[in-house]
């Protein structure tokens, strides 16, 4: 099998973010998710540069690359041009083609990530969609988003929108040409194959964890994986 | 530093905005969360301005939120984006004015990567044919939306119906800034000011008559994150970094806060409700919130539009303190009128951050 180094390689992103660090640390004091996670920059792009096979596979099973939250603050700071935020895509995104992200917990929420926003693009045009944003799984959207969800066919027309009608404006229908065409995109360039691997594994693991997994998003794994937090990743401030 | 120095240094850090003839791509927090700031957007430039904006019925998501969720490749979204580009193209536009910041952050990032790697620029059009059989050119001007509202700051405030100044002490309105990060931090040289001084949203306070305010944590992330907001489990890092701003902000008093990006003004606002819910505490005055705009709703308030058509009822944390100050008068009962029949203010009097 090609190293895991040389498959790195192969990411653009890898490619432009992986220059040479000094380990400096200015990417772990600038960064957010430092503050907040057990989780430092600094360290994970030392140890990809020292190519350790043993070493990169332990990080693609790890919790460490579902930390980062790609605000890209290290890109804006680092003293040599490397950007540890493109470096964790390119590992996630290895991760993923492996198989490897179901190894922790945070990597198995990949597959909810996926069944939200990843199937919402393909099927309505719109990474975010209005319907799909329930006061259930939004708690934090309070009392006011309750209302608008109650009331959005009105309020969208009061504000001026065109919400699922056709022409241009605010939540048009995507016609379903256009969602042909992205879908195609999606076949062409890799992405439903992506999609299709994030199913695979995870159902692979969700009988390994001997949790029910069907195709909706009302199923032990689902709920498992977007709901757990051990409560281990944190530093505990 | 003398001022020829400062000068040079400052020509460092601008960026060239087109004037006129735009194509318009939406956003798809904002078009949810905040769809009359887009109206307003419209309604500013060609009403107010005269300028031709158009909106293609055909253009998507850029899959950005994926893409930074890491679930959609980046060949991937690299194609989407490309296929934005030829809906342009076909159009017979060359500038490409973005409403989301995250968008504009990947189209930055697209062409920076196109310009050092012809080759993957190659495979893009050759999927991107494949696909759909489109082609396309790349945008002559780049710019965000919030670039374009900088530009014509001046024009709006010969406009201006009111100002960002308190009306009852005549004093400037303090105003925090929030800029997203990835208008600048990826490549300062693509935004107004850089990254370590962005000046798009302080141009504008500035030029509306508020006084910007410089805190500890003005540069620090909203909190969004990505899968650190998208996952139930990872909200903590979200409400942790917002919660961070919040206290660091908080001695210097802020009126408002005023935002470029779709989902900054959503969790700034939201993570203030839920820390009132969870500990009781609250950043402004008379246990008030801190209202949070986004740069239309603000541009809208100083032209003097009325605040329900800019759909301030749709924020969690009232806007009211802020009108107050500014002297904007407003229907208070026309709040929650959604269409014809008025929805009963008292259902949601319990609203209040």
């Amino acid at each position: 099998m090609e190293s895991l180094y040389n498959q790195l390689l192969k990411d653009i992103r890898f490619v432009e973010g992986m220059n040479a660090c000094m380990n400096c640390g200015v990417c772990t004091a600038i960064c957010p998710a430092a503050e907040f996670y057990n989780y430092d920059p600094r360290k994970v792009v030392d140890e990809v540069q020292d190519k350790d096979e043993a070493s990169i596979e332990a990080l693609l099973k790890s919790e460490t690359i579902w930390y980062c939250g790609e605000c890209m603050s290290c890109k804006t700071r680092c003293p040599r041009g490397n950007a540890p935020g493109l470096i964790i895509m390119a590992l996630r995104s290895l991760s993923q083609e492996l198989g490897y992200f179901v190894e922790s917990e945070k990597g198995r929420q990949q597959l909810a990530i996926k069944r939200t926003i990843g199937d919402w693009i393909l099927s309505t045009g719109y990474c975010v969609y209005l319907d799909g944003v329930s006061i259930a799984w939004h708690p934090e959207q309070g009392p006011v988003w309750e209302w608008v969800q109650e009331n959005k066919v009105e309020l969208l027309a009061r504000l001026g929108g065109n919400y699922k009608g056709d022409g241009p404006g605010i939540l048009r229908k995507i016609p379903q040409e256009t969602l042909d065409e992205l879908r195609r995109i999606f076949e062409v360039t890799g992405g439903i194959e992506r999609y299709e691997k994030i199913e695979a594994f995870s159902k692979a693991k969700a009988e390994e964890m001997d949790l029910q997994f069907d195709d909706t998003m009302n199923n032990e794994y689902f709920e498992h994986i977007y709901k757990t937090n051990n409560g281990s990743h944190t530093r505990g401030l | 530093m003398k001022q020829e120095g400062k000068i040079a240094i400052w020509k460092d850090y601008q960026k060239e905005i087109a004037d006129d003839k735009y194509f318009y791509v939406r956003s798809c927090i904002r078009q949810n969360f905040f769809p009359a700031s887009e109206v307003t957007f419209l309604r500013i430039l060609r009403d107010e301005l005269g300028k031709d904006v158009y909106e293609h019925p055909c253009h998507t998501t850029c899959s950005g939120i994926g893409y930074h969720g890491d679930v959609v490749p980046v060949e991937t979204t690299m194609t989407v984006v490309a296929r934005q580009f030829a809906l342009m193209t076909e159009s017979g536009y060359e500038n490409y004015i973005p409403s989301c910041i995250t968008s504009f952050g990947l189209y930055t990032e697209i062409m920076d990567t196109w310009h050092h790697f012809p080759e993957i620029e190659q495979k893009v059009r050759e999927n991107l044919r494949k696909a759909t059989g489109r082609e396309f050119n790349i945008p002559k001007n780049l710019a965000h939306a919030s670039d374009v509202i900088y530009k014509f700051r001046k024009e709006i405030s010969a406009k201006a119906k009111y100002k960002l100044i308190n009306k009852n002490t005549g004093e400037p309105l303090k105003v925090v800034d929030h800029i997203g990060c990835h208008y600048a931090k990826m490549f300062p040289s693509k935004g107004v000011g850089g990254a370590e001084y962005p000046y798009v949203l302080a141009g504008m306070i500035e030029e509306w008559g508020g006084e910007v305010i410089d805190y500890p944590e003005r540069r620090h992330c909203c909190g969004f994150g990505f899968r650190q907001y998208l996952v139930q489990a990872n909200r903590g890092f979200s409400i942790a970094c917002s919660h961070e701003k919040f206290e660091s902000m908080k001695p210097f008093k802020p009126d408002m806060i005023i935002t470029n990006c779709p989902g900054c003004p959503m969790f700034l606002d939201r993570w203030q409700y839920v820390i009132k819910e969870m500990e009781g505490k609250t950043y402004g005055k008379n246990n008030e919130g801190i209202p949070v705009f986004t740069y239309e709703e603000v541009a809208g308030l100083v032209l003097g539009y009325d605040p329900w058509d800019l759909g301030l009822q749709m924020h969690q944390t009232d806007c009211e303190p802020l009108l107050d100050k500014m002297g904007i008068e407003y229907d208070p009962e026309d709040k929650y009128r959604t269409g014809a029949a008025p929805i009963a203010a008292e259902k949601f009097s319990h609203v209040k951050v």
